[in-house]
């Protein structure tokens, strides 16, 4: 039995073809962020395909690690349900109808472009959609629970990358590195205060 | 510079970046902005700003932004390489991980990794906000009705993309057709 697939109801898991619509139906009908409570909904709740704990703990790898979410997402359910050839599934599931959804856009709004009013009506969406960026920064920033040193890493972040305009590759590697060793150390020494 | 050079160039940009999506693609942009309209140069500010206004009201991951610019700056090859370039390393990466990973062991440095990244996530993106404000067309209406939609994203459960369309359908109204 190899440890990669688990699958917790049903004796035998769900065929590739099975595991790339599930996901290219939730990458085509998800607006605006919010996929994994929708992929909690639609695998863990619905069709059973993978346990509550196991979706938690690869959200939370997801999240941990650098990538897109959702896509890391579909990548940890696919290979739980069908080793590679599932993580493969779920992946292009997620990614290529969506993509060859945003290129269709592109090109009837490259062909609507010599219409003024196309660029200002996007002007106005891009407004509202910079708006909600900006509320996604203000929940992200209280989640940072008014800890000085990371409000410190937050502005020296937005000051290299927006204002000096530093590579951000860079700018995570050193910040980001140096803030994660941070978090690690207050972590041991809580763990040798309280052992388990 | 022709197609294939572009194409290269695109997962040049692409590919690096996609080992700083933390905490979603939307960190990105502003960096990417830089690299396609100051480095390269393959549209204004402008243009870049319509092109995320596209890929937020698109369906499926916010990061297929890169898709949408590959496709304008080298057509399909373009598409091909920035999709592989920002969602292929850590395709890789997520995949090696689920492959080793046994419950329980790594749990410190998960927690420790995302806790760590959460205040850099943060910052990259008040970071976009910054830049694609600065991108924005439409004059002091536009940033008002960012500023609003934020208000409004808060404190009601409006449908994001309803919101989307009436501020296009707003400033084409304020500024006449």
């Amino acid at each position: 039995m190899s440890s990669a697939v688990h699958n917790p109801a049903s004796p035998s898991p769900p065929r590739i073809v099975e595991i790339f619509n599930a996901f290219a139906l939730v990458g085509l009908t998800s607006f605006g962020g919010g996929l994994s409570g929708r992929m909690l909904q639609d695998f863990v709740q619905q069709r059973h395909w993978i346990g509550e704990d196991d979706f938690f703990e690869g959200l939370a790898l997801a999240q941990a690690l650098p990538g897109v979410n959702v896509t890391n997402l579909a990548i940890w359910i696919g290979f739980r349900l069908r080793g590679w050839q599932g993580a493969a599934a779920g992946f292009t599931g997620i990614v290529m109808p969506a993509a060859m959804l945003i290129v269709l856009l592109g090109a009837l709004f490259t062909a609507l472009i010599r219409f003024p009013v196309t660029h200002v009506a996007l002007a106005g969406a891009a407004a509202v959609a910079i708006g909600l960026t900006l509320s996604m920064a203000i929940t992200a920033v209280k989640r940072l629970r008014n800890s000085f040193f990371r409000y410190v890493v937050m502005a020296a972040t937005f000051a290299t990358v927006a204002l000096l305009k530093w590579p951000l590759v860079w700018v995570v590697l050193v910040g980001g590195g140096l803030s994660v060793g941070v978090e690690y150390w207050r972590m041991r020494n809580t763990t040798t205060a309280t052992p388990d | 510079m022709d197609v294939f050079d572009r194409a290269l160039a695109l997962a040049g940009v692409f590919g690096p970046l996609s080992f700083a999506t933390i905490g979603g693609g939307i960190a990105i942009v502003a960096d990417a902005q830089r690299q396609i309209v100051d480095v390269h140069h393959w549209m204004t500010a402008a243009q870049f700003v319509d092109n995320f206004a596209i890929s937020r009201v698109t369906p499926g991951p916010g990061s297929l932004l890169a898709t949408l610019i590959g496709w304008q700056v080298a057509g399909f090859c373009g598409a091909l390489a920035a999709t592989i370039g920002i969602f292929g390393p850590t395709a890789f990466l997520i995949y090696g991980v689920a492959h080793v990973w046994r419950r329980h062991k790594g749990a410190r440095w998960t927690r420790a990794l995302e806790t760590g990244l959460r205040p850099v996530a943060a910052g990259m993106i008040l970071a976009t906000v910054y830049v694609l404000m600065s991108g924005l067309d439409g004059g002091w209406w536009a940033r008002a009705i960012a500023l609003a939609s934020t208000a409004i994203v808060m404190y009601t459960r409006v449908n994001t993309v309803l919101l989307i369309g009436a501020g296009a359908a707003l400033l084409v109204v304020i500024h006449g057709f």
